[in-house]
């Protein structure tokens, strides 16, 4: 019965499709269980087990002298950051986007090459010595300032995309009512474009709060660290790692990337690194 | 039709645009070219070469290829990419995108939402939850494997670390080939459907076809950032006695460790140069598709780049 | 009043949108501009507004030239094609954003928003963002924006192309209705000749950056004065066919047409162009002299009267048995009822009172005097 052995067929398709899905979820899911099970777990391990519900290992955030300051400089760095990022590439890229410059196209995608040729890896040595006769060493806005460089390109050309995709009758209908060019961008561009820069603006966030390379070799003092250079240090500088520590400051340097990606996705729909629009 | 909407005129575009191409000429351009003057140097971060450094021509370019160190660092960088990007990445990406394409409900949105999640979180929070699972004494793996004892980052840490950066960027590939497999249209798919053809024989007529662009959009991106990628330094450090030292942790040993910035700076401009190539392969993909056709907009897919 | 002296627009490329443009406009007319796509329409309004500046030529309004004063400054105001409504404000903000720029306090600009919005029957819409509103409510809002700040002159592109066909004719007549009431001049660009001669005091038709004609709604109608007016204006096209001047009379398409006094001095054999509506062609089942012997060839309904469409020979007076080589088409409207059958014999009686006749494209025929209308 060939209707049958299609039947049949069918059914071993199934059954190897959800057998495909069950270890793609076990896979992605198995490192992760750890941060869901030890930050509350009274007694924490490195391997995974049913917890002894506790929230006390937050109180361990607390007491390092680092952990707490280092959220505040990765608020700083991060926000720091997203802001020089949406107003420079905002105020480019609407003037790339309206005003015709010979070889803009050109400018463009050399910028777009070099930003994502010169990355963090190819350039640590030049960014540090750099960093170093600007005493930018174990600043905030060295940081800043090297992130943004990096991101910037990337940042002009989504905007512009954003603002070459609105009609240009906006501005010429302000402008006829007698608004200046200043008053065009904050009334008309600006709003106009706003899901573009907050799609800027967490992208930016996302990545001077989950980088590391640049911070770990811009900044040395932990005081000025961010969480993701304390965080290697609690599990690489000398003996057994605070697990309670370890573990609870971890699920909450997590935190605000999920919940931002969560937020993101669910206002706008973006399903890309925080980069994509529609 | 007209080229200044908004009367900013020329003085006003510049005056608009020059703050970001300053920072980006002070923070990206002019290192890249600093890299190049400073491996012809034998600049070190202390000692009498900081003081006075001293141009040594090609020397450190030539030590460097000839160094084994130096190859083998970038043979593990070659397993890296193909292991993890290549491999990894871009199959289990394709293979996940392909199976919940159709799927509308949790299942899918489960499997998604898990794949994201290990690609959203910071770095140095994943790179002790791999540390915490290959662990030799009390790692889940070895627990559950029932093999304890068994040293995973020790024994097999290129192995290791293929599988880490696999988990750990699958999510592009997936729905990079998501969104490309949306963009096949149904029509299509039950045209090869109506005249007989099986799930394999639609795959390879009527959707890899279509969506080739991206496919080679998603190799060369994906191969860039794992080549440049900085997490093994986390897990591994590049030991044990080197076995795991991609080229991005030489670099950082050598020269900022150890501080031989010159030897350092001649090798970031090998990665530099690696780089441009796959660059350049992916701005003339670009360029001779143009912005209509199946290539996803550079900006969108580069914005992981600077990470 | 606008007056315009020597315009000239160039696009970098070389490309003449105007062409050594003059026109004046009179205060309180309402004026439009008309022509095909690409024939300059639209960068002439846009130069009187100021958002192109004209390479050559003076811009005056009111007796003030304006050409190097920024747009904001010209005391015009602008409807948009698309309206330009900024769908982050709410309709009392778009309609009071004019306001906003000329800081006028908060309070009176909203009371004089809610004004305008009330005459224009938007009042209930106030608080709704231009994305929650029809196309037509879109359209009044962007007219209340134009209106509050009171500016010498209106602008409008295309103002009525992005309504549906039925809202069209009503937004039509709101629009002559609302012009007449406020009595500020008013230009506004359309390719639409039937909105042109709607609305318009008077026409300017435009080709290729210069104005072939401007006049009446009437006069360009009844009188184009050239063959290219002639075929853009009226809303089924005008036979236009080639002749000669022959024995004291006209010889078109077979057909020997009494020769119009105007046209009394062409030599012997001259081209013409002998033109006429449809709606000024009569059928008659017999031969009848001066008209077009022909077979018709189509028939197009148009409600109340029909489109009938007549293959006409190139030289003898017989209809002819099918398209022959040469042979030319005629078009008469004939009202209900009155239609032939198709293929059928007929012979096309155009009204020579209403016949145009150029010669060089120069119109030579002079308008028909009130008796014979």
């Amino acid at each position: 019965m060939s209707g049958g052995r299609a039947h049949a067929g069918h059914m071993v398709r199934r059954i190897g499709v959800f057998a495909f899905f069950s270890v793609v979820l076990a896979f992605f899911s198995l490192p992760m269980l750890w941060l869901a099970t030890a930050p509350f777990d009274a007694n924490p391990s490195i391997t995974v087990s049913v917890p002894e519900f506790t929230l006390a290992n937050f109180r361990a955030i607390l007491d390092n002298p680092y952990a707490l300051g280092s959220l505040g400089n990765s608020v700083l760095q991060a926000g720091g950051a997203a802001l020089v990022v949406v107003t420079l590439a905002a105020t480019a890229a609407y003037a790339l986007s309206r005003v015709r410059v010979p070889g803009r196209d050109a400018l463009l995608y050399v910028l777009l090459l070099l930003s994502s040729i010169v990355t963090g890896t190819a350039a640590m040595v030049p960014i540090f010595e750099l960093a170093t006769r600007l005493n930018l060493i174990d600043t905030h806005l060295g940081v800043i300032l090297t992130v943004s460089g990096g991101l910037l390109p990337a940042a002009i050309f989504i905007l512009k995309d954003f603002m070459d995709a609105t009609p240009t009758s906006y501005e010429e209908s302000a402008r006829v009512f007698g608004a200046g060019p200043v008053q065009i961008l904050l009334h008309v561009a600006v709003p106009l474009v706003r899901p573009g820069l907050a799609t800027i603006a967490v992208w930016a966030v996302a990545n001077v709060w989950g980088g590391f390379l640049l911070q770990f070799i811009l900044i040395r003092d932990p005081q000025r660290a961010p969480g993701s250079v304390v965080l290697y240090t609690l599990y690489t500088e000398g003996g057994q790692p605070d697990l309670s520590l370890l573990s609870a400051f971890s699920l909450l340097y997590s935190l605000p990337v999920v919940l931002m990606y969560l937020f993101v996705s669910t206002r706008y729909g973006f399903r890309f690194h925080g980069g994509i629009k529609r | 039709m007209t080229s200044d909407p908004s009367g900013l005129g020329r003085g006003g575009a510049a005056a608009l645009v020059l703050p970001a191409l300053v920072l980006i000429g002070v923070f990206l351009v002019f290192p890249a070219l600093w890299t190049i003057y400073l491996g012809l140097t034998d600049y070190r971060l202390t000692g009498l070469a900081a003081a006075d450094p001293q141009v040594v021509g090609p020397a450190n370019y030539l030590d460097a290829l000839g160094d084994e160190r130096f190859l083998g660092s970038t043979w593990l960088s070659v397993q890296y990419v193909l292991g993890s990007a290549v491999i990894g990445q871009a199959c289990l990406g394709f293979a996940i995108a392909w199976l919940v394409r159709d799927r509308r409900g949790p299942l899918r949105r489960v499997v998604e939402g898990v794949v994201l999640l290990s690609w959203i979180l910071p770095g140095s929070v994943v790179a002790y939850l791999w540390i915490a699972l290959l662990d030799r004494d009390g790692g889940t793996l070895n627990a559950l494997l029932n093999t304890p004892g068994a040293a995973w980052l020790l024994d097999h840490p290129m192995l290791s670390l293929v599988v880490f950066n696999t988990w750990r960027g699958t999510a592009f590939s997936m729905m990079l080939y998501a969104a490309a497999l949306e963009s096949v249209p149904p029509s299509h798919l039950e045209t090869a459907r109506l005249a007989g053809a099986s799930a394999f024989q639609q795959l390879r007529d009527v959707v890899l076809p279509r969506i080739r662009g991206h496919v080679l959009t998603n190799l060369l991106l994906i191969s860039l950032w794992t080549f440049n990628d900085f997490t093994p330094f986390l897990i591994t450090a590049g030991g044990p006695e080197g076995a795991s030292e991609t080229l991005p942790v030489y670099v950082y040993i050598v020269a900022l460790r150890d501080g031989e910035l010159g030897v350092g700076a001649a090798v970031s401009f090998l990665i530099l140069a690696v780089n441009l190539v796959f660059a350049l392969v992916y701005l003339r993909l670009l360029r001779a598709r143009g912005r209509d056709a199946d290539v996803p907009a550079p900006a969108r897919a580069a914005t992981r780049t600077a990470a | 009043m606008i007056s315009l002296h020597g315009l000239t627009k160039e696009f970098p490329g070389g490309v003449r949108a105007i062409d050594a443009l003059d026109l004046e406009i009179a205060d309180g007319e309402f004026f439009a501009l008309l022509g095909p796509s690409g024939c300059g329409k639209t960068t002439l309004l846009r130069t009187i507004a100021g958002l192109e500046t004209p390479t050559r030529g003076r811009v005056a309004i009111g007796g003030v030239d304006v050409t190097a004063t920024p747009p904001g400054r010209r005391d015009v105001a602008m409807v948009f094609q698309d309206y330009a409504l900024f769908p982050h404000m709410d309709v009392t903000d778009n309609i009071a954003y004019p306001l906003r720029i000329r800081k006028v306090p908060r309070a009176e600009r909203r009371a004089r928003a809610a004004e305008t919005a009330a005459r224009l029957s938007l009042a209930e819409l106030l608080a709704r963002r231009p994305g929650q509103l029809s196309g037509g409510q879109q359209q009044r809002v962007a007219l209340a924006r134009a209106i509050a700040c009171h500016p010498r002159a209106f602008l409008f592109d295309e103002p009525l192309s992005n309504l549906d066909a039925r809202l069209r004719l009503e937004a039509r007549t709101f629009l002559k209705r609302l012009q007449r009431d406020l009595a500020v001049t008013t230009v506004f660009v359309t390719h639409d000749q039937g909105e042109a001669l709607a609305l318009a005091d008077r026409v300017a038709v435009m080709s290729g950056g210069r104005i072939m004609q401007v006049g009446t709604p009437a006069e360009v109608f009844q009188r184009p004065a050239s063959t290219f007016v002639a075929s853009f204006i009226g809303s089924t096209p005008m036979n236009l066919l080639p002749g000669e001047v022959r024995g004291g009379g006209l010889r078109v398409a077979g057909a020997r047409l009494p020769l119009p006094q105007e046209a009394a001095g062409l030599p012997e054999g001259a081209g013409v162009v002998y033109g006429v509506r449809p709606e000024y062609v009569d059928l008659s089942p017999a031969p009848r002299p001066g008209a077009f012997a022909g077979r018709v060839a189509v028939l197009e309904n148009l409600g109340t009267a029909h489109l009938v469409t007549l293959e006409v020979p190139a030289e003898d007076g017989e209809p002819p048995a099918g398209s022959e080589p040469g042979g030319a088409t005629v078009q008469a409207v004939v009202p209900e009822g009155g239609e032939p059958a198709l293929g059928e014999a007929v012979w096309a009686a155009p009204r020579h009172e209403r016949a145009l006749v150029y010669h060089d494209d120069v119109l030579l025929t002079r308008a028909p005097d009130r008796a014979a209308r």
